[in-house]
């Protein structure tokens, strides 16, 4: 099973992005965004949530370069400027220079198999 | 309703072996049974309650029950991961004050060692039907760049250093090399820990904690049932527990779960972190312990590195022993699961029964705390304050 197949409440956010769009859920009631998407705002508990587009700019809140295996790579959390943190890799950078802090922006990757994932790179 | 006084921990046992491939996991978690039961001095038929978490084979409790053939009335298996037992002796113990049973068995066992499953580098392989799954996993989430996240948080946020997270290896060190069964048995050094190869960052080889096959159980029974027993009697007077999570996306990976759980069982035990003598805290990773130990409030929140340095957990030397049996870092972590030894040892320390190289003077308060999943994510703290009578 795919990572991404497992949920009608999500397909939108990975076909937006399959076409260059990074989609940010937010809450048509108390009108904060979250993440990962839901359908039930998980602060107010509205089942009123809405697509909205996100801007891809964030900082990075923490990250970790897993060195042990054959292709290192960061896995991160970063603060979107929408306000969540999410998890994601950062790519096209050298892992030494990265810091807590900086500013990345969004870009898209596809996977080997096809998938278009949401990772960032320094700004 | 409070659990205070209600019950205590009659048996305890730790398996010996940490590398079983000629057992089966069923067979771990009967013969960690029997331990406990024989060390409390109970039989088979004395159990009327089974608890167990994730590790045991089969839906829930059933399949153990049916192959320990056990005749009980009353059953849990919350899985909250490693820190599943620690919660399973509170709830036995208020099983117990509700009449529900008298004496409750809780086992783990597993054979990650021979079994060659995934050990902290691989990416998890979850069920993809979590709701999380498609927000991590792609992105190579394991179990130790989960807690890398944390530490390197924690460095940027409070000037935690590497060779202070190492000081909690150091301490398990002194206190695996009096454990004969330990994986680990030699001294290490904090430059040791440092150099030690690079994992995921900052997390070093040994920062991590160890694979290991085995297991543990315990026996909690009514206060009536344990007085007649011949064991030193180790009485539950607290407990806690609590979830914490991604809140939505509100990250914060500077504290954890135990700011809840920890709180909780100090006020129902009616103690201070200062009373307490022995703390078995739970140690997947060295800054697993730094944070705990934040959370618990044995120091103030972001002073856990110059806490930890220093030999201020070695037993006889600093001023909080330890996971005197050397730890999850260094003795054993079983199923990948550590808080069922945590319990143990601290049973060992208010029995007065720990190794005498490490065994804490007029031990009569003890701490165990488990951290469950991953800290980096999702966790399930438990924290179980135990005084002996
Ligand atoms: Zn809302």
């Amino acid at each position: 099973m795919d990572a991404t197949d497992n949920s009608p409440e999500v397909k939108a956010f990975w076909e937006a992005l399959a076409d260059g769009r990074f989609l940010v859920r937010r809450c048509t009631d108390c009108s904060r965004a979250h993440w990962y998407p839901r359908g039930v705002c998980p602060f107010c508990f509205s089942g009123g949530t809405e697509w909205v587009d996100g801007s891809g700019r964030g900082t990075i809140y923490s990250y970790s370069v897993m060195r042990r295996v054959q292709t290192p790579y960061a896995i991160a959390y970063v603060t979107l400027e929408e306000g969540p943190t999410m998890m994601t890799n950062i790519v096209d950078c050298s892992f030494d220079d990265l810091r807590i802090g900086q500013a990345v922006r969004l870009s898209i990757q596809k996977r080997a198999d096809g998938l278009s994932l949401p990772m960032f790179t320094p700004a | 309703m409070t659990i205070k006084n209600k019950a205590y921990i009659a048996g305890a046992f730790e398996h010996p072996t940490r590398h079983a491939p000629d057992k089966s996991v069923a067979q771990l978690h009967a013969e960690v049974a029997r331990g406990a039961l024989e060390d409390a001095g109970l039989t088979k038929n004395d159990i009327d309650g089974y608890f167990c978490g994730g590790d045991a084979p089969g839906t829930g409790p059933l399949s153990m029950v049916d192959y320990m053939n056990l005749k009980v009335r009353h059953v849990d298996s919350t899985n909250i991961g490693g820190s599943s037992y620690i919660a399973h002796v509170a709830h036995a113990a208020e099983a117990i004050a509700a009449g529900k049973c008298n004496v409750a068995l809780i086992t783990l066992a597993g054979r990650p060692r021979s079994e060659g499953t995934a050990g902290g580098v691989p990416p998890r392989t979850d069920n993809p039907v979590q709701p999380d799954f498609a927000w991590e996993q792609p992105f190579g989430l394991a179990t130790v760049n989960a807690y890398g996240l944390c530490a390197m948080r924690h460095m940027h946020e409070f000037g935690t250093t590497a060779e202070q997270f190492a000081w909690v290896k150091v301490a398990a060190s002194h206190h695996a090399q009096h454990n004969p069964n330990a994986v680990l048995r030699d001294l290490v050094t904090v430059e040791q820990v440092v150099k030690s190869p690079m994992i995921s960052d900052p997390i070093h080889r040994l920062d991590c904690c160890v694979i290991s096959d085995g297991g543990g159980a315990l026996i909690v029974a009514r206060p009536e049932i344990a007085k007649n027993l011949k064991r030193p009697l180790v009485k539950v007077i607290g407990a806690g527990e609590a979830p914490k999570h991604q809140m939505g996306g509100n990250v914060d990976l500077t504290y954890s779960a135990a700011v809840w759980s920890g709180p909780t069982a100090f006020a129902e035990a009616g103690i201070k972190p200062a009373d307490v003598k022995y703390v078995s805290v739970y140690d997947s990773f060295t800054v697993t312990v730094v944070i705990q130990l934040e959370d618990l409030g044995f120091c103030a929140k972001g002073k856990g590195g110059p806490f930890v340095a220093d030999g201020n957990l070695i037993s006889g030397q600093g001023k909080l022993p330890f996971n005197t049996d050397g730890g999850g870092l260094c003795n054993n972590h079983p199923a990948h699961r550590g808080g069922m030894t945590k319990v143990i040892e601290a049973v060992r320390q208010l029995r007065g029964e720990a190794h005498p190289a490490v065994q804490v003077k007029n031990c009569d308060i003890a701490l165990a705390h488990g951290t469950g999943g991953l800290l980096g994510t999702r966790h399930g703290a438990a924290t179980l304050i135990l005084e002996r009578e």
